[in-house]
């Protein structure tokens, strides 16, 4: 098979895999097929930054606030469609990326994962401070309108699974496209070895902004879906650091630089967390030991994650092996 | 005429500890210049500052008539003089084109371009055959030609190669040498530190000798393996001697 005919029997595949959810006749049943997918969407998000350009942030949670927070207020207070108040929500996160990204991109590895770790609790304590403006600790409601689709709302499920399709689409058509440019090659290549990207002419610090703005506006936009999909939004539901880990796991998980990689994780992390929680009933921070310890799994047995050992499968039964590729 | 690249009473300091002192020469269009000199002798240091990875402390370099000793390394790589590293540095992730892929946007205006200008480089280093190997993957070998593909892939008119052939067989030497030599001719000017004394001899109009930082020698391979300070210093130089 060609890689072409294979990015296109998975294409097909993802499609056939998007239009069952709709037959389901339980409203819960596709509430957590469209978490999951939101979180699919977060991870590809995540990648470009974390993932493809290899900065570990784990900071994420604060643009998915930044998004949330924004077109909840400018819908409450003005009026302003959150249609709109994504995009004023995205813009805000790609500003918070460079006021972040600028100083501590200097700093590598494990550093640079503690000062936007740190930036986001922050943040995170700020909103709860702000008791006026922005509702505190207790948070915001979305006003609701009920069937107001150009508002962003609807009291059926499918309008919301139907956006979060969309929004996955295009995460994964940007990653998609970014590994192929000029961009995503230097993120590669700065993700290896930033001296020897350096010596290749490559603006270090340039890339980087450019790959944290586009991941930080995306990550923004999910969070302005989350607060419309939930018409509620709080500090320790959209700003918490275990929002960050999550995603960032995901994204590890299932294979970081890679197209397919982070969806895969939030499809085998969200439905596995689901079911540990009710088995577990409820105990707090069990959905973090799970994530440990699946991160800890993946790690040892394949570091490039599940869409890797999957691929190796594939290979190993669907095709023969290439005879110069090894 | 002004040289392609001329380093003027250039000097670098760490600490207290002088590693490049007073050191001047020029390299002209089209030459294959040797840079020689024992261990520690600070040729690496000079790499370093032409490069832009390293500031000197006094003196100037100035490349294709701009001065780029206060460059940065990106700017450097633009105005067209590049660098191998003495210990390769292959994006190991990638393969063997996407390595040279990287280099190559630095002129290619497309995705499509910078394929197609990588291919012919990796031609030209004879790798063509590893396009799809993971870089990781190579021996030491392949690698010192990815090293040198992805230096000529940026377009440079200057490259300083670092050591290419260090820890090579003969054969892979000679094979080494052989695309060294043809350079020139594709209008790319070399200057290169090498310990391997049969490939300066046998590949350099002109060799430089640098010993405790400063310059001792200058001129064709023939006089200096007659310089008594050269052969004093290095070549006869008591076990330093190499190769």
């Amino acid at each position: 098979m060609t890689p072409l005919a294979r990015g296109g029997a998975v294409g097909a595949a993802l499609v056939a895999a998007m239009v069952v959810p709709l037959a389901t006749p339980s409203p819960y049943a596709l509430s957590i097929v469209t978490l999951t997918l939101l979180y699919g969407y977060l991870a590809l998000s995540w990648n470009i930054i974390g993932g493809i350009g290899g900065q570990l942030s784990l900071g994420h949670a604060a643009y998915f606030g930044i998004g949330g927070y924004a077109s909840t207020l400018l819908f409450v207070q003005f009026g302003v469609s959150p249609w709109f108040g994504m995009f004023a929500g995205a813009a805000l996160a790609a500003l918070a990326a460079a006021l972040i990204g600028y100083p501590c991109f200097r700093l590598r590895g494990a550093y640079f994962a503690l000062a936007t770790l740190a930036a986001a609790m922050i943040l995170k304590i700020a909103v709860e401070n702000s008791h006026g403006l922005l509702g505190g600790p207790r948070g915001l409601e979305v006003t609701l309108l009920r069937d107001a689709p150009l508002q962003f709302q609807h009291t059926r499920k499918e309008f919301y699974y139907a956006v979060v399709v969309v929004m996955l689409t295009i995460a994964l058509s940007i990653n998609y496209l970014l590994l192929r440019s000029r961009l995503g090659f230097h993120l590669v290549a700065i993700r290896n070895d930033q001296d020897a990207a350096l010596a290749l002419g490559i603006d270090i610090t340039r890339s980087k902004l450019a790959a944290a703005m586009l991941s930080a506006a995306l990550t923004a936009a999910g969070g302005t879906f989350y607060a419309q999909f939930v018409m509620f939004i709080s500090p320790d539901k959209v700003l918490s650091a275990n929002l960050s880990v999550q995603i960032a796991v995901m994204c590890i998980v299932g294979g970081r630089g890679t197209v397919f990689g982070p969806l895969l994780g939030a499809l085998l992390l969200l439905p596995a967390e689901e079911i540990a929680r009710r088995a577990l009933g409820g105990i707090v921070g069990a959905d973090m030991m799970l994530y440990g310890l699946l991160l800890m799994i993946v790690m040892r047995r394949e570091p490039r994650g599940v869409q890797r050992i999957l691929r190796d499968l594939w290979n190993r039964t669907g095709a023969p092996r290439s005879v110069n590729a090894g | 005429m002004s040289a392609l690249l001329e380093v003027r009473r250039l000097a670098k300091q760490f600490g207290g500890l002088s590693a490049v002192e007073d050191v001047s020469f020029a390299v002209e269009t089209g030459e294959i210049v040797g840079l020689i000199g024992p261990n520690g002798a600070g040729k690496t240091t000079l790499f370093e500052m032409a490069s832009g990875f390293q500031r000197p402390t006094r003196g100037e370099i100035w490349f294709d008539g701009t001065r780029i000793d206060r460059l940065s390394t990106p700017a450097i790589c633009a105005r067209g003089l590049a660098r191998t590293f003495q210990i390769v540095r292959p994006f190991g992730d990638m393969t063997v084109l996407d390595n040279v892929i990287v280099g190559a946007f630095m002129r290619a205006p497309s995705p499509k371009m910078a394929r197609a200008h990588a291919a012919t480089i990796l031609a030209q280093v004879h790798l063509a055959g590893r396009c799809d190997q993971v870089a990781r993957t190579l021996t030491l070998a392949d690698r010192k030609r990815l090293e040198m593909a992805k230096a000529l892939a940026t377009g440079p008119k200057l490259v300083l190669l670092d050591e290419v052939m260090a820890g090579l067989t003969r054969v892979e030497t000679d094979e080494i040498m052989e695309i060294v030599r043809a350079l020139p001719r594709a209008g790319v000017t070399i200057l290169m530190v090498e310990h391997n004394m049969h490939a300066v001899m046998g590949l350099s109009d002109r060799v430089i000798v640098i010993h405790h930082g400063r310059k001792i020698g200058e001129g064709s391979p023939a006089q200096i393996a007659e310089n008594p300070a050269v052969v004093a210093a290095y070549l006869g130089g008591r076990d330093d001697a190499d190769a």
